[in-house]
């Protein structure tokens, strides 16, 4: 077995043990990096010399006893929607094709203090708007599986790495399904968490009340580890949460028995692809056998969900993305004269189709005499959707839904499509509007080959409850192990 | 609401957007689509929803300690044009 086929508690542990050092994983994954990705295209840009720098001080520390943490010597990389002090963060976006933060991320900063090494960062959609990293500048990537499909996305880059076994885990993002999405497409493991609960600090906002950083692994145990690093207060973000991250793996093997596991009736629509409602509903079966019970509940306003989200999120994403005007950073264009026109040419063109689309709706919807008839109403309307998720959970411990209705599209199939692109993401999006954490968990494959993924969400802050919902369906497969044949 | 073109370049103009004609006429049908499918959302009954609600926690408060700037030289480094320690734009006062 290579040693790119380890999960990251594998590699952990031998790495602790000394059975290989993290000079070796690390030149591993760049030597697989380096194989595949003139087919995958997961990553935007790879520093070997930076990690092969921190892989020697990684095993420096363990050869004097002084390793940062369990996962000291792990390679990893991250979305480029994070920033990372000395490497471009482009976001995906010619806007910032030439951007090299002064400082990291709070989640790049926490992942480098527990020893991780950093890969390089990864391919997504442009400024995390998209379900199939179509949206990027600087090309898609494709599908590990199938290389004629999308691997999904925005965190589609993410998702393919882990998948494709270049690293170990990665960091996505997720604003209405951008880490979900793609790890149910690509046969990987992807948690966003309860917003709040992960410091968005150096993280390129796209909608900032509902953009969350997630990890994507091989295993829901190695979600857990992942999260264990990120899951803490910031004081550099306000918006993240005072209250202290549980331990994730204590009772990650605790079971199902006795829980109540809800099956709302509004994900299982028409629409929803057969082989996909079969893999959700086997897993709702094995639930029952192992113990849980199973309740049909409702969350009456999904369907309302996606219009809500697309004006919500357009206009945080027309005011967070006013800021690219061409003064202090990112592109600014060569033959723009006067202040005005200098804003309109850089702006124009920085940003590509998909973004402008957001820009002009998010504008639109926050314009004088529109404002309270589109992006109030939508915030009422996102209300009652966080309600129906309180009403939900005072019946059940968690929710098992599809992640995505179809398996993944080939290249090119819905991107002239906006409204169909848009809806890859109607079942992780009630979701992301209600803050609550969400899960992709592998959960097969159809008959022609194609990862499906099984979504559980559980309440506010109860990510240990989630996981290990998530670990009582793995346990019992090997999908894991189904590596792509690349 | 039937968005026009007009409409358009109004909001293209807001958000310092220049959009050609072919860009103006796809922006009216593409958030044509999206507003359309955003008014079946007017005959659900929001009245329930208080205008603003207050979040479950309190907003974390820091201590106000002095922390190191940033520094010129790196708030700089990404500065497309510059002069001396400052941002340098093209002349705005004729």
């Amino acid at each position: 077995m290579a040693a790119t086929d380890l999960t990251l508690l594998e590699v952990a542990a031998q790495l602790r043990a000394g059975g290989v050092s993290s000079v070796e994983v690390t030149k591993a994954c760049l030597q697989r990096i380096e194989r595949l990705e003139p087919k995958v295209h997961a990553f935007v840009k790879v520093d070997a010399p930076g990690a092969l720098a921190a892989a020697e001080a990684s095993d420096a520390r363990r050869r004097a006893g002084t390793a940062a943490s369990p996962l000291d010597g792990v390679p990893v990389a991250v979305k480029d929607m994070l920033s990372t002090a000395g490497l471009t963060t482009t976001a995906g976006s010619k806007m910032l094709e030439h951007f090299v933060p002064p400082t990291d991320a709070t989640v790049v900063a926490q992942l480098r203090r527990a020893g991780a090494v950093l890969l390089g960062k990864l391919n997504q959609d442009e400024f995390a708007m998209g379900s199939s990293t179509e949206n990027s500048a600087f090309g898609p990537t494709f599908n590990p599986y199938d290389l004629t499909r999308t691997p999904g996305g925005s965190s589609g880059g993410s998702a393919a790495a882990v998948a494709a076994r270049e690293c170990f885990a990665s960091l996505g993002t997720d604003t209405g399904g951008s880490i979900r999405q793609p790890a149910a497409f690509t046969n990987v493991v992807g948690l966003k968490p309860t917003w709040g609960r992960v410091s968005r600090s150096g993280v390129v906002a796209f909608a900032s009340s509902l953009d969350q950083v997630g990890p994507l692994t091989r295993t829901v145990a190695d979600a857990a580890a992942m999260l264990q690093v990120l899951a803490a207060h910031d004081p550099a973000d306000a918006t993240s949460s005072l209250r202290p991250a549980d331990d994730y793996s204590v009772q990650l093997d605790g079971g199902v028995k006795g829980l109540k596991l809800g099956l709302p009736r509004e994900y299982f629509v028409g629409g929803l692809h057969p082989e996909v409602e079969a893999a959700v509903r086997a897993a709702a079966a094995e639930y029952q056998q192992q113990g849980a019970t199973l309740v049909e509940v409702s969350l009456p306003h999904t369907r309302a969900a996606l219009a809500t989200y697309y004006m919500v999120a357009s206009a945080e994403a027309a005011s967070n993305l006013s800021r690219y005007d061409g003064v202090r950073y990112g592109h600014r264009s060569a033959d723009a004269r006067g202040l005005r026109e200098l804003y309109v040419k850089s702006r124009t063109e920085g940003f590509g189709p998909e973004v402008k689309r957001r820009i002009m709706l998010g504008t639109f919807a926050l314009s004088s005499g529109y404002a309270d008839a589109y992006y109030g109403k939508a915030q009422a309307v996102r209300r009652l959707i966080r309600r129906d998720f309180e009403q939900v959970f005072a019946q059940v411990d968690a929710l098992l839904t599809p992640v995505s209705p179809v398996p993944p599209f080939t290249l090119g199939e819905r991107v002239s499509d906006p409204m169909q692109m848009y809806l890859a993401d109607v079942f992780t999006i009630p979701c992301s509007l209600a803050g609550l954490p969400g899960v992709s968990v592998p959960a097969g494959f159809t008959t022609s080959g194609l990862p499906i993924g099984l979504q559980l969400m559980a309440p506010w802050f109860e990510e240990a409850r989630l996981l290990k919902v998530a670990r009582a369906y793995e346990r019992g497969h090997g999908w894991a192990t189904r590596g792509p044949a690349l | 609401m039937k968005l026009t073109v007009e409409q358009v370049r109004h909001v293209a103009a807001l958000a310092r957007l220049s959009l050609s004609e072919a860009e103006e006429l796809a922006a009216v049908k593409q958030l044509q689509v999206v507003l359309d499918a955003f008014a079946e959302l007017s005959a659900i009954d929001t009245s329930s929803v208080a205008q603003s609600e207050v979040v479950d926690e309190g907003g974390p408060l820091r201590a106000d300690v002095v922390q190191p700037p940033l520094g010129v030289e790196r708030a700089l480094a990404n500065a497309p044009a510059r002069s001396g320690s400052s941002f340098s734009v093209p002349k705005i006062i004729e």
